[in-house]
């Protein structure tokens, strides 16, 4: 049996996980205090970089992107830089990083000090998404207290002459404040709408300085891989897709959760971690990385390991590890109409091909299951998705488009047999 | 003009633009308006708008694009207590439909209205609330609310109704 919880969920035994005791107990904050006491800050700077360039942590925001990579495009100026983590966690199925506000505090603020250190960030904002308000913000913003309390954070840090400032923020409701430059609009107090890029934020960020954003599980991960070594850490893993990832598995599951596991892990397995499928029903179809992911049927999925390659081989991708379970009897046309009326809400109203796009797709699939569906619907659904695809700023256009496209391709006739049958479902 | 911002309210407002570096104070019109909007029992009117606007010293419009932009703030009066239910795709496989089903039958109001006492406000939530694995949910005065059953969603509305007499 594959061992879980090894890296940023290893205190989870403990009901005070959360606790700044409990994170110093497994060693937590020593890699930041070794940075600190380093003699020789330059050459500090680029081992840490080089560490994680070597562990092969991808971000785990959904995109995957080398996290090492993404540092080493920091510029030094001079002037002031930022680290901005993105905690606003709002993809549908994923919830591991409120988890992770909630019980690993420590972790995060850890993992940002070393990242704004490498990265010359002297200021760092966590961008927490606003209903966590009455939520695991408050943990949050009490760990934070605490850890200007130890003295880990703020000006000359245990008389190091390094200075690190962070703060917590709190959004207001807005999907695409998770993507990272709608993130850094909402961070200086504007409606969120992603800007063109480039200029990437590593160049043109926050307030137009250079700055990283990295998401809340990508930065929890880096104290673990600093003080145990990038080799511990690429130890797990397959050979493209090393270490592990928080998979939040929920839908028709019997034990839904969160579950740290090592990236290749067989579908099969991870049913099995969480308890099967509920009622002993047979598998239908997962989405394996959040809803902007494409669906699998089951017995498709049954064949992969949950990792960047597999799943990209099977026409889908890891996403945020989020996977959605569903059992025999559901209805694809209902879910992905429910899919599409959130592209629809959540779309920001920038550009044409997504604003209006989406709408046609929910409206075409309202009727559809109101039993008012036409035959030319299909090819309709298939035509307006197209035309969002690659015609967006963001990624945003393309998420709204890949479902359409994926449901479409493998529940064709459930389609089909509601238009004809005027809104009966074929799946019931 | 009267000021609508109490001590305590602009206490708050100072408190967020010191997070930011001079001059950067706009970023903190997002905070005022939480602030404001829970002072003022869970909306924004116009005037709320323009005072925050004139001492956070930034342009009207700037406040009024927030306001409008972001789907946690109610530009219209709205009900005192704020029940929003998840019916995002992990909770609707687990049955997040028939809890709102319940609670319009109950409460005798759609999504997006409040009760005509002006004690609950049931919210239109699109986005995934970010708790899939504790399905279904819902959040009610900002406190997350998770494996629902119709039987916990009455408790939570018994105790509504109680506060409410």
């Amino acid at each position: 049996m594959t061992e879980i919880n090894k890296v940023i969920f290893s205190n989870h035994d403990d009901s005070e996980s959360a606790s700044i005791e409990s994170y110093i107990n497994i060693g937590g904050y020593s890699a930041w205090k070794k940075i600190i006491e380093s003699s020789d800050q330059n050459t500090t700077r680029e081992k840490i970089i080089n560490e994680v360039k070597a562990s092969g942590l991808r971000g785990k925001g959904g995109a995957g992107f080398p996290t090492g990579k993404k540092w080493s495009f920091m510029p030094n100026t001079g002037k002031q830089q930022y680290i901005v983590c993105n905690s606003d966690e709002s993809e549908p199925g994923t919830c591991h990083d409120r988890e992770i506000l909630q019980r690993n505090p420590h972790a995060l603020i850890e993992g940002m000090a070393i990242a704004g250190f490498a990265i010359n960030a002297t200021v760092g904002y966590n961008y927490v998404r606003g209903e966590f308000m009455g939520d695991c913000y408050l943990q949050i913003k009490k760990s934070l207290e605490e850890a200007y309390e130890y003295g880990f954070l703020g000006k000359n840090i245990l008389n190091s002459n390094i200075n690190f400032d962070l703060y917590n923020f709190l959004g207001a409701g807005a999907y695409i404040c998770g993507e990272e430059t709608g993130l850094l609009e909402s961070l200086e107090g504007k409606q969120g709408k992603p800007r063109f890029k480039p200029p990437f934020p590593a160049n043109f960020g926050l307030y137009g300085a250079p700055t990283t954003v990295n998401n809340t599980q990508t930065l929890a991960t880096i104290p673990k891989i600093i003080e145990k070594g990038s080799e511990w850490y690429s130890s797990m893993g397959t050979e493209k897709s090393k270490g592990t990832i928080i998979f939040s598995v929920s839908g028709h599951i019997n034990n839904p959760g969160n579950y740290e596991l090592p990236l290749g892990i067989s579908f099969n397995e991870l049913m099995d971690i969480s308890g099967g499928i509920i009622d002993g029903k047979k598998l239908k179809a997962v989405i394996p990385g959040g809803s902007s992911t494409k669906v699998l049927p089951g017995h498709i999925i049954s064949k992969c390991t949950m990792d960047y390659e597999s799943l990209e081989e099977a026409g889908s991708s890891l996403g945020t590890g989020a996977v959605v379970v569903m059992a025999e009897g559901t209805c694809m046309v209902e879910m992905l109409k429910r899919i599409s009326r959130f592209y629809y809400a959540e779309s920001c109203g920038q550009c044409t091909p997504c604003r209006e796009g989406t709408g046609w797709l929910y409206r075409i699939l309202d009727r559809i299951t109101k039993g008012q569906g036409q035959e030319t619907d299909i090819n309709l659904l298939i035509d307006v998705a197209n035309r969002i695809e690659g015609n967006t700023i963001c990624a945003f256009g393309d998420a709204s488009a890949w479902p359409v496209q994926s449901f479409l391709h493998h529940y064709f006739e459930e389609f089909e047999f509601m238009i004809r049958n005027k809104g009966k479902s074929r799946a019931a | 003009m009267e000021t609508l911002l109490p001590k305590n309210i602009t206490n708050t407002i100072d408190h967020w633009i010191q997070k930011f570096p001079q001059g950067k104070q706009r970023s903190a019109i997002i905070a005022a308006l939480h602030a404001v909007q829970h002072h003022n029992k869970g909306f924004l009117t116009n005037d709320l708008l323009n005072q925050v606007a004139d001492y956070i010293d930034v342009p009207k419009m700037n406040v009024y694009e927030v306001a409008t932009f972001y789907s946690m703030f109610q530009t219209k009066p709205v009900g005192k207590h704020e029940i929003a239910v998840c019916n995002n795709i992990s909770c609707m496989l687990r049955g997040s439909n028939e809890i709102i089903d319940h609670l319009e039958k109950k409460l005798s109001i759609g999504l997006g209205e409040s009760t005509p006492d002006g004690n609950i406000f049931l919210k239109k939530e699109e986005e995934c609330l970010a708790a899939c694995t504790g399905a279904p949910m819902m959040m009610v005065d900002h406190i997350y609310i998770e494996n629902l059953t119709i039987k916990k969603v009455d408790e939570i509305l018994e105790r509504l109704q109680k506060s409410n007499d």
